[in-house]
């Protein structure tokens, strides 16, 4: 399972999309965010928010690193218990649960990073599949803890800081999209990073960066602890904003789930694997109506976009952009 | 001039209505979700076939309460409880839905019993088994209409044991469900004076539960009691099969399982098995009256939980009918009033705490020979009068029981 990215060189993607263009993207997608509660309905763009955060931390690995982990479940799912048990039986404040999960998430992932940093393709994806499921058994068995397959519920929303109600639905969407602007913010900050340079080398060429003198091992462990806590805090938002925690969040499907986020937006760029999860979490929220076999049709749209455009949306959409330039 | 006026008073009074919610019909319509999994695990026990009790009930009812229309809409939670929470929530915020029912599995039932409850809309649980939602959880909209873990084992238990069975080997599986179950179970043996000779815990979901079932075997208790759930409960009937557990004189116990399991598992395999049901189609005239329409519709005969769907819909409505409002506080109060009365529960009632008390059964699944049709699969060994099978709500430490 080794995973080659040279047909989208992100660098100039980044490059291209540095410039203003993306200033005017940015800022029509950020108007489009601060307006959409009054056009959709905003349990369903949070909830989105939330997983397409979870995919950009994840796609931190897949994209930049070129590491697939399979056990990203097991960060989200034990931040989004850790956030709920905290803001439920401690009464932290959610801003301080949510650091609490993206605490947890991390050293959770600097353990698996840890252990499986080492290895490559299979054997690292195996690792972390294999480590994701004893956190799982772990949550279904300290039912004290996550409830078990009840799940920790009624997680409270609480007061931002202590000051504002988040019972209010948009003082409660704001704050997500708060989270979810800064997180990405600092993910585009990594990636374009002169850490993130070094990152991308040892995608392309790893013995090359080792001769560079590089401590390969090193830069990917923190790269993986990093996705490890931004996925946490957007497992952290997620209990927050829909008040429940369960074993959904941290089962190996949601592993699963994520990677195919990812590759439908488009793996190595940076908006993609946002566009991805609102794909994702749409066709899950709209199919569920509509009488169609939610499983399957997703299934069906995965494997079309395998086949007709191998680059994800937003990677197939960049590469036609850069097809007119020259 | 004198039109105008009354024009005006009537607005007045039709926007006092609609703020104190006391009375009339919100949205000019009653709006019914069935909230389900048609895709995962739980497609066959609920589904489909919730869908169509309901709209059963519907028509049944004659397809209008108080003059105005029914409405059914119905989605597919997946299974997942944050999918489940958002439509809930969207339905009742922006879809005007009134009652929301079906509810298969535990964390779904929890997550949507307390959005109604914040929310006050009626909640129906009918195939949730945990007995958190009538407890501690328990919320004045909410309901727990056929069945709960601490029924399954105060109806098997005590019958199998009064029945000669005093000596027990439990297999659980090893979750919060397989837990509670076992030690309900385990307090009931105690209770009663059987012994307890063992127990083991399978991991969840397991394929192969044949070194479960040998050590069962080898224990030589008298009854081997099957503290899980769907496939797991298949696969442990199918194999206790192929090691003779049944022919060898031991008696099998699901404490959990549904028609269409039982179904599915065939007679051949599943004879000799004792289970727990609160509905079955071939009881009395009433019952297959039901049953039968159910089949032309669907197919299939209706599981406990999809007739359960029917039940409490018909109740509802009655209820919505009975308090001349579709307020969910009002009618929830309604219905705690009315006993239940239809083809599925005969004389139930429902306690302060949302939990329905009726009679339980305890059936034995039939041996081939016995068998006239496909459907034909259990006979009656017992039934359980519905203040021994449930427990006292007293007991229950929920907040709305005095």
């Amino acid at each position: 399972m080794s995973v080659k990215y040279s047909t989208t060189p992100s660098g100039t993607v980044t490059g291209r999309l540095a410039g203003k263009a993306s200033l005017i993207i940015g800022a029509i997608l950020i108007v489009a965010l601060l307006a959409a509660p009054y056009v959709l309905y905003p349990a369903f763009v949070m909830k989105a928010l939330c997983f397409a955060l979870f995919a950009c931390a994840f796609n931190l690995m897949l994209g930049f690193v070129g590491l697939l982990s399979f056990g990203h479940a097991a960060f989200f799912g034990a931040a989004a218990y850790a956030t709920g048990y905290a803001a439920k039986f401690w009464g932290l404040t959610p801003e301080l649960a949510i650091l609490f999960g993206g605490v947890v998430g991390g050293g959770f992932g600097f353990i698996f990073g840890w252990v499986a940093i080492r290895r490559q393709g299979i054997y690292f994806a195996m690792i972390t599949l294999a480590l994701s499921q004893m956190v799982f058994f772990l949550a279904l068995q300290v039912t004290g803890i996550t409830g078990g397959e009840d799940g920790l519920q009624g997680v409270p929303r609480g007061d931002f800081l202590g000051l504002i109600s988040l019972e209010d639905p948009l003082a409660m969407y704001y704050f997500v999209v708060a989270v979810f602007l800064v997180c990405f913010a600092f993910i585009w900050r990594i990636v374009n990073s002169p850490f993130g340079a070094v990152l991308k080398s040892i995608r392309e060429n790893e013995p090359r960066a080792i001769s560079l003198g590089y401590n390969v091992d090193r830069f990917k462990l923190i790269a993986f602890t990093l996705s490890a806590a931004l996925t946490g805090i957007a497992g952290g938002t997620k209990s927050i904003s829909v008040q429940l925690a369960s074993l959904t969040d941290i089962q190996w499907q949601m592993s699963g789930e994520v990677i195919l986020m990812t590759l439908l937006g488009g793996v190595g760029t940076l908006v993609g694997p946002a566009v991805g999860a609102t794909l994702v979490v749409s066709l899950e929220n709209f199919l569920a109506t509509s009488g169609l076999p939610v499983t399957t049709v997703i299934g069906v749209i995965f494997v079309v976009c395998v086949l007709a455009f191998r680059r994800g949306i937003v990677g197939e959409f960049n590469a036609f952009l850069g097809r007119r330039k020259h | 001039m004198f039109k105008k006026a009354l024009l005006a008073g009537v607005a007045v009074s039709a926007l006092t209505a609609g703020s104190a919610m006391a009375e009339g019909i919100s949205g000019d319509k009653v709006v019914i979700g069935v909230l389900t999994d048609l895709s995962s695990v739980y497609a066959d026990v609920a589904g489909k076939g919730s869908i169509v009790a309901v709209e059963l009930a519907v028509e049944d009812f004659g397809g209008t309460v108080l003059g105005k229309p029914i409405e059914v809409v119905s989605a597919d939670h997946q299974n997942k409880p944050d999918i489940a929470s958002n439509i809930a929530r969207e339905w009742i915020d922006a879809k005007g839905v009134d009652v929301i029912t079906d509810l298969v599995t535990s964390s779904v039932g929890l997550a949507v019993q307390g959005i109604g409850g914040e929310k006050g809309v009626v909640t129906i649980n009918s195939g949730a088994a945990t007995v958190r939602l009538t407890q501690k959880e328990c919320t004045a909209t909410g309901f727990h209409w056929i069945y709960d873990t601490y029924a399954l084992a105060h109806v098997t238990a005590p019958a199998v044991i009064s029945g000669g069975g005093d000596s027990w080997y439990i297999i659980t599986a090893d979750y919060a469900f397989g837990h509670s179950l076992e030690a309900d179970a385990t307090q009931v043996i105690k209770d009663m004076g059987a012994t307890l000779v063992g127990s083991v815990r399978h991991p969840f979901p397991s394929a192969d539960l044949s070194s479960f079932l040998l050590q069962a075997q080898a224990s030589g208790a008298k009854v081997v009691g099957l503290a899980n759930a769907g496939q797991d409960t298949i696969n442990s009937v199918k194999q206790a099969s192929e090691f003779g557990i049944v022919a060898g004189g031991q008696k099998l116990v699901a404490l959990l399982a549904f028609l269409s399991d039982i179904h599915s598992i065939g007679l051949e395999l599943g004879q000799g098995l004792n289970v727990t049901t609160g509905f079955y189609w071939d009881m009395d005239d009433e019952t297959r009256a039901f049953s039968k329409k159910f089949f032309d519709k669907f197919g299939k005969m209706p599981t406990m939980v999809q007739a359960a769907d029917y039940s409490s819909t018909l109740h509802y409505l009655k209820a919505v009918a009975a308090a001349g409002t579709d307020d969910g506080v009002t009618v929830a109060a309604k219905m705690k009033e009315m006993p239940i009365e239809d083809a599925v529960i005969h004389h139930g009632t429902i306690a302060a705490n949302g939990g329905v008390i009726h009679d339980m059964y305890l059936m034995e699944v039939k041996k081939p020979e016995e068998s006239t049709g496909e459907w034909d699969l259990y006979k009656l060994v017992k039934t359980v009068p519905g203040a021994e099978a449930f427990q006292d709500p007293k007991a229950s430490g929920c907040a709305l029981v005095q």
